[in-house]
């Protein structure tokens, strides 16, 4: 067994390590402690913090990839041997469905397969029967292990949440839980916890009861979509996240000198981004992804596996979507920079002779920051939606990757089938809606938060 | 005298914290009444509670108003739409924010006289322009079909008063309706609603921060002090004999002066020879330069050692750019700055450094010239970095800054703190103390004390000139405001778009003006009744 690390890999966990910094640095700073008390003081900016946290935590599941050794009988000399194919963590978790698959189509809980097949039996009469499915177990009561996977992600939630206040509030254990019983604590924690209770019990439910049943049915070559689901969150969750990280220095930088240095750099900015905003992005991206495939083509053996070639093309989606939509952010910073270059503290700045690098680094971007955090999260939404407009055009992930895009794609020939294949539109949408609606409710609080023209 | 207006014992407030507490007067017809105060004394509060549009927190606790018998609380909200506008009309600070940008004046004007009199389409246009003829606004017939922004400020205060006499209102409020102007644009649009009053036989409620102006127009003045009335008095006896404590020193701040320094001049610190800054004017692609706006035009002019000078001038008059070519931020300086005999235009960056250390400057708006996202002690503490001033050490540049935070009287315990948790006035001791922080011998003060309440402003002058008596700094000290200038002033210099018109002591300018310019400016200041030389105790 081996690690692998994918380029993709190396970002989201690079970028866990910035937030931790990050984290680190407001916990520092009494100002920015303080603001962000106040966003996490609405209890929807806690719930849907927690599903975004949920929803990170299966991205960094699906960010560990690892190459297993092949069994021993099959190695022939001493040297290991590794399977051709990477797995990540998700996939272990998920061993069972992966390996499970059936023929075609069929329903979510379904026993029999969707579609019915002509059979010859034994007296030799042919029938139109639905064939039983090969991985599902009849023999348990369904309403009997709901509820036992109910309560086992009751349990589990529980304990989980009783060391989080033992851990909050160590020395007066016993009042912290009444207090958050109450919903008399400081920040609302009872609604995170609740939300955290209630996600848990959901994934148990729908992970134990995988082991008997296709939860969210199969697609067509008979592919489980429960699992579908999960490794899409992936895909979403990193074009949002490191298509602003890529977007954002280009951004920050090209704005802010715009702003500030005027003259000729000025002119030369803006214009670039007119001309880069007046071109359809779809067109852009259209034309970046095919050149990159036929480069891709034409060099096979760039590529030990079909996953390293299609993370870089996810890399390389996520870089073409960051080059596109930096237009936007950069306008508004050079507005507003252009209004706080005016400002007197600069001026006080520059006759105490600070240099142009100091001033930007401590007086011009930290008054940026709320726009750029408003627009980050903002954006984020606005991305995996713009994932799965672009691979049902045809011109997103690779084919072979899971997410939701090509769900959504695939169901476009199942919606027109009678009678219709909706789990797999279904699945996706109620995925990304989560996850959106989590986003846009989050970054709703952050705006007003942080916008110095509301007080709160 | 049949009174128009009767407040009695009117109190608001919000939650438990009172606002307005058992606030009584009453005005009769055809007197201004003026409502004194400093900022957040609740005269606007009182202005906004007579025409019922308080916003819906705060509470009418007791108290009612009557406006010629007709009790205003008990109307409804449909009678209280015609009261206002009709019977009583406002005039604000800000013209420019009151005036809808995207139509002609005269048809907001027409707008009104349409929707509270019903007259016919000529005979409101006749109204409107003899409306315009009345606030005296050059070619009426024109100015009709103009839109706010192609009048200058003066202009669209009288708009203001046209939309507001409009409908023959028996109540004109006017909240701090010139303090937004020039002196001289001032001195006309209180010249205008004094002879309107008297023509019209109209009462004013006028609302206001500034002593003199009150001096120059009112019948009757009351005082106010956090939500009560501590005086009220005939302006005549209440500028003579002023009763209540706050009064008097209200009075005592507005008139202190500084006893005029006659001792003769030691060596100057800087000297400003044949000064030009003028700013190109550039247009097209290619950003050709089609002309010049000379915001400075040869301008000379010295300060010694020590010692005090005035610039002062309407806004637009280049007293600022002035200021900021001296701090060498302008690259389109021209002419000479000497500092102790050394040029600093033209200089480099390097050899320039020395130079900041010994010219600071210190802003007019105490709200944008500190950085909210830093701490005090890392705002003062900038300036000591960048330019290698004061102690090197952390712990010895915080036992300096507290040092300097106690010298412009804030407290130690108010370093770690961030800006936004200060006053204003507090606020503009912090924008000193950044300046004092590396030691200088010249601070450009722009406008210091414009933002500030009469009682605040008098300590800050305070303040500043104690600074020069304990560390022999000089001060460039431009303002618009003439009333201050003999409290820290030595030597004044007049601009006038781009140029000094006069210049000389402060004693010999102020007493004996020669240039029309200034003979027009000091005529137009609003001045304090009784202002004798006797009456100059500083306190």
């Amino acid at each position: 067994m081996k690690l692998v690390l994918l380029w993709t890999d190396m970002l989201v966990w690079s970028l866990m390590i910035v937030l931790l910094l990050w984290s680190w640095v407001i916990s520092r700073s009494p100002q920015m402690k303080k603001q962000w008390h106040t966003i996490f003081r609405s209890s929807i900016a806690m719930a849907s913090s927690t599903v975004l946290l949920f929803y990170l935590l299966f991205t960094l599941l699906d960010s560990v990839h690892l190459r297993l050794a092949l069994p021993l009988e099959v190695q022939k000399s001493q040297e290991v041997v590794y399977e051709s194919e990477m797995v990540s963590l998700l996939d272990l978790i998920f061993e069972h469905n992966i390996q499970n698959t059936e023929r075609t189509y069929s329903a979510p809980f379904a026993t029999v397969e969707y579609a019915s097949s002509i059979m010859v039996d034994e007296i030799g009469m042919t029938k139109q029967v639905h064939l039983p499915l090969k991985h599902v177990s009849t023999k348990d009561n369904f309403v009997k292990e709901s509820l036992f996977a109910f309560g086992v992600g009751l349990i589990l939630s529980l304990s989980l949440v009783v060391l989080h206040i033992w851990w909050r509030e160590r020395s007066r254990f016993m009042l912290a839980c009444k207090e958050t019983w109450q919903g008399e604590s400081d920040l609302p924690w009872r609604t995170a916890y609740v939300t955290f209770i209630f996600l848990v019990m959901a994934f148990t439910w729908l992970y134990m009861l995988s082991y008997s049943y296709h939860v969210l049915g199969t697609d067509k070559v008979g592919g489980d979509v429960l699992y579908q689901s999960f490794k899409s969150i992936r895909t979403g969750v990193l074009i949002g996240i490191l298509t602003t990280l890529i977007m954002l220095p280009v951004a920050v930088i090209l704005g802010v000198s715009a702003g500030l240095f005027g003259g000729w750099v000025d002119d030369v900015i803006q214009y670039l981004y007119t001309t880069l905003s007046s071109i359809p992005g779809v067109l852009l991206i259209a034309a970046g992804v095919l050149s990159m495939q036929v480069m891709m083509d034409n060099n096979p053996t760039w590529f030990e596996t079909t996953l390293e070639r299609s993370d870089l093309r996810l890399l390389f989606l996520i870089l073409i979507l960051g080059i596109t939509s930096w237009t936007g952010l950069c306008r508004l910073l050079r507005a507003e920079t252009l209004k706080i270059s005016q400002m007197e503290f600069v001026t006080a700045a520059k006759a105490f002779g600070v240099s142009k690098f100091t001033i930007i680094r401590r007086h011009i971007v930290p008054n940026l920051m709320h726009i750029i955090l408003i627009s980050v999260v903002l954006d984020f939404s606005g991305l995996v939606l713009a994932e799965a407009v672009l691979s049902y055009v045809g011109v997103g992930v690779d084919p072979t990757m899971h997410s939701w895009g090509n769900m959504i794609n695939q169901a476009r020939l199942e919606m027109a089938r009678d009678p219709m294949v909706w789990w797999s539109l279904f699945s996706a949408f109620v995925f990304m809606f989560i996850l959106v609606l989590a986003a846009n409710l989050f970054s709703d609080r952050i705006q007003t938060v942080l916008d110095p023209r509301n007080k709160v | 005298m049949s009174s128009i207006l009767t407040i009695k014992d009117l109190s608001l407030s919000v939650g438990s914290e009172i606002l307005l507490d058992r606030v009584s007067f009453d005005i009769q017809h055809g007197e201004i009444f003026a409502l004194v105060g400093e900022s957040g004394s609740g005269k606007s509060l009182t202005s906004l509670a007579i025409m019922r549009l308080l916003p819906e927190v705060i509470v009418v606790r007791s108290g009612e108003i009557h406006l010629k018998e007709r009790a205003l609380f008990n109307l409804p909200e449909s009678q209280m739409q015609k009261v206002r506008g009709k019977s009583i009309a406002m005039i604000f600070q800000e013209p420019m924010s009151a005036l809808n940008p995207v139509m002609t004046v005269g048809s907001q004007v027409a707008e009104v006289i349409k929707l509270h009199l019903g007259l016919k389409k000529e005979q409101i246009k006749e109204k409107v322009l003899s409306l315009f003829r009345e606030v005296a606004l050059k070619d009426p017939e024109e100015r009709y079909h103009w839109y706010p922004h192609q009048l200058s400020g003066g202009q669209k205060q009288r708009v203001m008063i046209a939309i507001a006499l409009a409908c023959e209102p028996d109540l004109l409020i006017a909240d701090e309706p010139t303090t937004a102007l020039d002196v001289t644009i001032q001195a006309q649009v209180l010249g205008l609603l004094k002879k309107i009053c008297k023509q019209r036989d109209l009462s004013i409620l006028f609302i206001t921060h500034d002593m003199a102006v009150v001096s120059e127009m009112a019948d009757r003045v009351a005082v106010m002090k956090k939500g009560e009335i501590v005086e009220q008095a005939a302006c005549k006896d209440f500028f003579t004999h002023p009763r209540h404590a706050y009064s008097q020193r209200l009075l005592a701040d507005a008139r202190s002066t500084k006893a005029y320094n006659k001792e003769k001049v030691s060596d100057p610190l800087i000297e400003v020879e044949a000064l030009k800054v003028h700013f190109p004017i550039k247009k097209g692609f290619f950003q050709r330069t089609t002309g010049y706006v000379k915001a400075v035009d040869d301008v000379t002019f010295s300060i010694a050692k020590g010692k005090t000078l005035a610039l002062v001038g309407e806004s637009g008059s280049g007293k600022s750019t002035i200021g900021k070519a001296i701090l060498s931020l302008l690259d389109e300086t021209e002419g000479q700055v000497r500092f102790e005999k050394q040029n600093l235009v033209g200089l480099d960056k390097k050899a320039l450094s020395p130079y900041r250390r010994k010219i600071q400057v210190v802003f007019q708006d105490p709200f944008s010239a500190l950085n909210p996202r830093m701490t005090i002690a890392d705002i003062i503490r900038e300036g000591m970095i960048s330019l290698d001033a004061g102690p090197k050490s952390r712990r010895e540049q915080d036992q300096y800054i507290e040092a300097l935070l106690l010298k412009v009287d804030l407290e130690a315990a108010h370093m770690h703190r961030y800006p936004h948790e200060f006053s204003g006035g507090q606020r503009q001791r912090i924008g000193i103390a950044r300046a004092l922080a590396v030691e200088p011998e010249l601070i450009i003060c722009d406008e210091p004390t414009s933002a500030l309440d009469v009682s605040v402003r008098t300590q800050v002058l305070d303040l500043l000139t104690r600074l020069q008596k304990e560390s022999g700094v000089s001060y460039l000290f431009i303002t618009h405001d003439l009333s201050i200038i003999p409290m820290i002033a030595d030597e004044v210099a007049v601009m006038k778009e781009g140029k000094i018109v006069e210049q000389g002591l402060v004693e010999d300018v102020m007493e004996d003006p020669q240039h029309p310019y200034t003979q027009k400016l000091l005529a137009s200041a609003p001045k304090l009744m009784h202002k004798e030389r006797e009456d100059d105790n500083t306190i």
